[in-house]
């Protein structure tokens, strides 16, 4: 559902509100099924594993419930953003996200700093000079830091390996 | 008299070269993150938390408390200097402190905001030393019934006091408690709500939630409304600093009003955002000047600052006497003791008393620290403001995803703290507060825990928690708070009809220091 407001467009306040009720009711559920798994009766220690959850699962459902009715409700027709707005989050979301996937198979350095990188000339729209400094600078600070100083190990791929670090 | 001695003893462990040493790095760290908007105070101590598990447990807190004090320091700058709130409790400081800047005056607004958020942190730290031992003595007679009955009154203030819709504070509140209770159960041994993915048995971290949900979350926000950053030039001199401290005590009402708005918002834990609103809106209805509010007045910057840092120090009492923290940034550092080892409660002041009193003494000498970092490099901290977002957003991407990968020494775990990002900036944009959802994520088990023992000893009858007159009243006044706002409302309408024919305009003005943060 979109709307129109003025020159700008996007997805409608309520929609997402209703969706966010949605999906909170649904992990509600996700919880309640877990906990009659678990067992939420009386056992020989008491109250067993899942009798706890249960009812916390039940009261989201029951506030999302209401959630969604007030949502429902709600005429005002508020943009949640403007497609714009959403690029521009979308814009940092998706590199994270490859950024985070690819840490694991090229290690926490050289992800850094080709996500600095990107961020840095593709959003900022900065020189490759100041690209590359920052870049590059960033990772080497952090090692230095984290690795010698504090001593807490980051993940590593191939290229530190390589480099024998 | 025996507090007082161990006072000095905490001084003695505080004083240490190598605590002086953490205080200062602490400060300044705190104060970089109070000025980054993107990073808060509870984000700022997640991030930094695990690069302390080496530490022993008192420089740890040490350290980390002041980076707290320099996050609740730091907000002020860019509030005063750029009219951007650094900080949620910041927000009502650039109500007046903005354009006190724009006057040509930020010298003066800047060394008002810093020392009334000194005056408001030593008022409050006072109070903990005189009041801490007392309540933590009091707590000694807890059995698990007192202790859930304390969880509930700390979850049911939330939903009342919170300016959030009541179901929606609800629902993420129970979110938290159903993250928490993923994992190993705690009692019987049993693994629930895991569906089979071995990544789940140690259940959610707290920190993984928090650096999602408040950092990266931020980010994407701050995104969205593509901010950015104007750079302005901050002097504070000798003689600006002498001739504001001349100036300030003639404004000592405000202060102690601001002091003790701050410590009763702190204690309950309503936290320093809603004190500082609070602190503004009295300040503004009683002040000789109140009609220039928002105009640069000086009282204006003291007034939300003072409660400001008052709330933020006495958030840490009930954390440390009752195992109940009062912020979310004081949840953070529970879980952070937690971590080390220490259960905080009022057991902590028998069994680890130098680590209590060297916290305490750490809170007179890190505040006093703060002070002066402040007052002597604000131009550098304004020059970190010139660096554009396009730099510093990524620079605080990576850094959020070094502090949740280091809390397990899991890439897992950075999935997650986006997944939590990515979920943090839908549950603000759709007005679901976050602060209950992380302390239910800290404070989840133990509420259960303390919930089935009772049930328990009680065989299953939920009369427990009204068995006696101390479990009753604090059970009490937790359903009080919880329908808080209906009990306003009716009042309201129950005066309304009782005063039917007088005419509207009696009624006051609703709307002041109600403005959301974000």
């Amino acid at each position: 559902m979109t709307e129109q407001s003025g020159s700008e467009s996007g997805p409608a306040h309520k929609t997402l509100e209703i969706g966010m009720a949605l999906l909170i009711g649904a992990f509600g559920l996700v919880v309640i099924f877990g906990s009659l798994k678990a067992g939420i009766n009386w056992g020989a220690e008491g109250p067993r594993a899942g009798f706890f959850p249960f009812y916390v699962g039940a009261i989201i459902v029951g506030a999302s419930v209401i959630n969604l009715w007030s949502a429902r409700r709600d005429g005002d027709g508020r943009l949640f953003a403007t497609w714009g707005q959403l690029r521009q989050v979308m814009s940092v979301v998706v590199p994270t996200a490859i950024y985070v996937g690819s840490m694991p198979f090229i290690g926490l350095y050289v992800a850094s700093m080709v996500f600095i990188g990107w961020f840095m000339r593709w959003l900022g729209g900065y020189r490759w000079l100041t690209t590359i400094a920052v870049a590059i600078g960033m990772p080497v600070l952090t090692y230095l830091v984290f690795e010698r100083w504090f001593l807490v190990p980051l993940p590593k791929g191939p290229f530190e390996e390589w480099l024998g670090l | 008299m025996e507090e007082l001695a161990n006072l000095f003893h905490g001084f003695a462990v505080a004083l240490q070269p190598y605590n002086i040493m953490l205080m200062i790095i602490g400060i300044t760290l705190g104060v970089i993150i109070g000025v980054l908007p993107g990073l808060g105070g509870a984000n700022g101590v997640a991030i930094l938390l695990p690069l302390t598990f080496s530490m022993p447990p008192t420089s740890a807190i040490i350290m980390l408390s002041c980076i707290y004090w320099g996050a609740l320091f730091g907000g002020a700058i860019t509030s005063i200097l750029f009219n951007i709130p650094g900080e949620p409790w910041s927000v009502a400081t650039t109500f007046d402190g903005y354009p006190m800047a724009q006057q040509g005056k930020p010298g003066e607004a800047l060394t008002a905001a810093f020392t009334s958020s000194f005056v408001g942190a030593l008022f409050a730290v006072i109070m903990i030393t005189l009041v801490a031992p007392l309540v933590a003595g009091f707590a000694l007679r807890f059995g698990p019934a007192e202790k859930f009955a304390v969880y509930f009154l700390a979850f049911c203030s939330f939903v009342g006091l919170s300016k959030e819709p009541p179901f929606k504070t609800i629902a993420a509140m129970m979110m938290g408690f159903a993250l928490a209770a993923v994992g190993l159960d705690s009692i019987t041994g049993q693994l629930r709500l895991t569906f089979g993915v071995t990544e789940l048995l140690n259940g959610f971290d707290f920190l993984i939630a928090v650096i999602g949900l408040f950092g990266i979350g931020e980010i994407l926000l701050t995104m969205e409304e593509g901010l950015a950053f104007r750079g302005g030039n901050a002097t504070i001199n000798l003689r600006v600093v002498l001739q504001t401290w001349r100036e300030l005590p003639s404004y000592w009402m405000t202060s102690l009003r601001s002091c003790l708005i701050g410590c009763w918002m702190g204690v309950t834990p309503a936290g320093a955002t809603p004190a500082s609103f609070m602190s503004y809106g009295i300040a503004k209805r009683l002040a000789r000047r109140g009609n220039n509010f928002g105009r640069g007045e000086i009282e204006g910057v003291i007034a939300p600052e003072t409660a400001a840092h008052a709330a933020g120090t006495s958030a840490l009492l009930p954390m440390l006497s009752l195992g109940v923290p009062g912020s979310p940034t004081a949840a953070v550092l529970l879980g952070g003791l937690l971590i080390w080892g220490l259960q905080p409660g009022p057991m902590l002041f028998v069994e680890q008393k130098e680590f209590v009193w060297g916290l305490i003494a750490s809170m007179y000498l890190g505040n006093l620290a703060g002070l002066v970092v402040v007052l002597t490099c604000v131009p550098i901290f304004a020059a970190i403001l010139r660096v554009p977002f396009g730099i510093i957003a990524p620079l605080i991407l990576v850094l959020c995803a070094i502090g949740a990968y280091s809390v397990h020494n899991s890439t897992f775990d950075v999935m997650l703290m986006l997944v939590f990002g990515v979920l943090g900036y839908l549950l603000k944009k759709c007005n679901y507060p976050l602060a209950p959802l992380v302390l239910a994520i800290v404070l989840g088990d133990k509420a259960e825990e303390a919930f089935r023992q009772s049930l328990l000893g009680s065989q299953g009858s939920l009369g427990v928690f009204f068995s006696n007159g101390l479990v009753s009243t604090i059970m009490a006044l937790g359903l009080v708070a919880l329908f808080w706002s209906a009990i306003q409302q009716g009042y309201s309408r129950l005066r309304t009809s009782m005063a039917r024919g007088a005419p509207p305009a009696q009624s006051a003005p609703k709307s002041e220091g109600r403005i959301s943060p974000h």
